[in-house]
């Protein structure tokens, strides 16, 4: 899957998520935010570097995470991101999916 | 004389013993094990107890009987490990280590939850990760009249992250069985955003759900257990009613990990997901659920495990580079229920997809598809796992790292 963002093709995986965060800056975040019907202010800004730093340094986002992260709390993260905030903020930050097995 | 220490005689652990005492010189090197507890459960047994299937003695048998003769088992508590000083400080004794291994596993932590582990834990708020826990569900299932049961599972990672959806399709298969099933109304909540989270998995096996009338919460991070009105609720204030609530809690690695200030938030211990060395000592190397890479904690991985780290430990003894090959190669048999399962073959990088195992075309087991002979092979695999796998012993066809063959990749 392609996703085109002023003037650039960003590769995305089969379930719609990133597939290279090198790719993503943010007009990618505003057009991913848009088809997840979020609208992006400086507070989300905050909460994706650090997601993204977080990712950087092996460490997948947890709703645990959010609660040590010192940069928000659960509640604040929720609405935020409202209506599954890990699946809707880690697809805006351009990391992985949180995923089981199968 | 050198000594080589294994922390925990559980399923990885014991697989170490087995591998290392048939590799290492007895002239040379001492190998001991350490495990506090007298009884090696066979976990993927705890998925069959509380459905009446299997009985408590068939998941259980003395760890003592699979550690190899030559191998020094100690059963006492593990104190601290200190691997600044190449040492483990158990009750009354202290042990000195040339090379430690730790397979110290993972446990549930339902205390991390408010009141999960309240005034209704094992009365009508169950886990099945535990022995206990898994007799104290079936007790309770025996007498069941029906009513609203929730399946649900905290956060990832969980030991056998397929566990409680298993769960769920055989709770289907269970009320059916008995002539109940229109009494029971049965609900599956998840913290991530689906049943199934990968896109070829949801492809395939999205009909389960609907075919076995099983409803779904998704995105539920849960914040508590209300005991008073037998309610979880989330952090976005939902709630989810229950007669029987079957959890699984956090799973959270070993607290001697903790105490030792080995771990990360969940006591899992930073390790090169390739060598399986530790990240902070080289002499200290992580099998199996203790360790934090990003493959499933189930007891095939740790069998895969245990052949790369076989080879590594004798690569390190003679100061040669570790071999970077372990791929998070995970192999999973998955009951579906009503005598069917599934089989998924996968590793870090390849999610599950459809096709033939072992061999390709004649298979006989077929990937991501439900079978009978599937759900054969899961029921075959207590055998295995009590006369093969706990000896190290290979099993045929079936590699360390995961096979690209018969697979039906795009």
């Amino acid at each position: 899957m392609e996703l085109n963002v002023a003037g650039k093709t960003i590769n995305l995986t089969d379930d719609g998520y990133l597939a290279d965060l090198s790719q993503w800056d943010k007009d990618v975040a505003f057009a991913i935010a848009k088809e997840e019907e979020v609208t992006l202010t400086d507070a989300h800004f905050k909460v994706i570097e650090w997601i993204q730093n977080q990712f950087k340094s092996g460490e997948a986002l947890s709703v645990r995470g959010i609660k040590g992260s010192g940069v928000i709390d659960i509640k604040e993260f929720y609405a935020l991101f409202p209506g599954g905030p890990l699946k809707k903020a880690t697809r805006i930050a351009g990391i992985p999916k949180p995923k089981s097995c199968i | 004389m050198k000594n080589l220490v294994i922390l925990g005689a559980g399923t990885a652990g014991t697989m170490m013993a087995n591998h290392l005492n048939h590799k290492l010189s007895k002239n040379d090197w001492r190998i001991t094990i350490v495990d506090q507890y007298k009884t090696h459960y066979y976990q993927p047994g705890f998925l069959f107890l509380p459905f009446d299937t299997y009985t408590e003695d068939q998941v259980k048998k003395d760890k003592k009987k699979f550690i190899p003769k030559g191998v020094n088992y100690i059963q006492k508590k593990i104190e601290k490990i200190l691997p600044s000083d190449n040492k483990v400080e158990l009750e009354g004794e202290v042990l000195n280590y040339d090379i430690l291994i730790v397979a110290t596993g993972a446990k549930i932590a339902p205390e991390e939850i408010d009141g999960m582990k309240g005034t209704n834990w094992h009365k009508n708020v169950f886990d099945f990760y535990t022995f206990e826990g898994a007799v104290a569900l079936r007790n309770k299932l025996r007498e069941f009249k029906g009513g609203k049961m929730v399946v649900h599972f905290t956060e990832m990672p969980i030991k056998c992250p397929v566990a409680p959806l298993e769960f769920v399709f055989l709770a289907d298969s269970y009320f059916t069985k008995k002539g109940m099933r229109d009494k029971v109304d049965l609900t599956y909540v998840t913290p991530l955003g689906g049943a199934f989270t990968k896109p070829k998995a949801t492809e395939a096996l999205s009909y389960l759900l609907k075919e076995k009338n099983i409803k779904v919460v998704t995105d539920f991070a849960i914040e508590s257990v209300d005991n008073d009105n037998n309610q979880i609720l989330d952090y976005e204030g939902r709630e989810v009613p229950y007669d029987i609530l079957v959890t699984v809690p956090t799973n959270m690695g070993d607290d001697v990990i903790k105490r030792s200030g080995m771990g990360d938030d969940l006591n899992f211990i930073p390790t090169n997901h390739f060598t399986l060395q530790s990240e902070a000592h080289e002499n200290v190397f992580v099998i199996g659920d203790a360790s934090n890479v990003p493959a499933s904690k189930a007891g095939s991985v740790a069998h895969f495990q245990a052949e790369t780290l076989t080879d590594n430990i004798l690569l390190y003894i003679d100061g040669k580079p570790l071999k970077e090959e372990f791929d998070g190669h995970a192999n999973c048999f998955i009951e579906t229920g009503h005598g069917k399962g599934l089989l998924i073959d996968f590793n870090y990088k390849q999610e599950p997809v459809e096709g033939k195992f072992p061999l390709p075309v004649v298979g006989p087991m077929s990937l991501l598809k439900e079978t009978r002979l599937n759900h054969f092979g899961k029921m075959a695999f207590k055998w295995i796992y009590w006369n093969m796998l706990l000896k190290g012993i290979p099993i045929p066809l079936v590699s360390r790292n995961m096979s690209k063959l018969g697979k039906k990749l795009d």
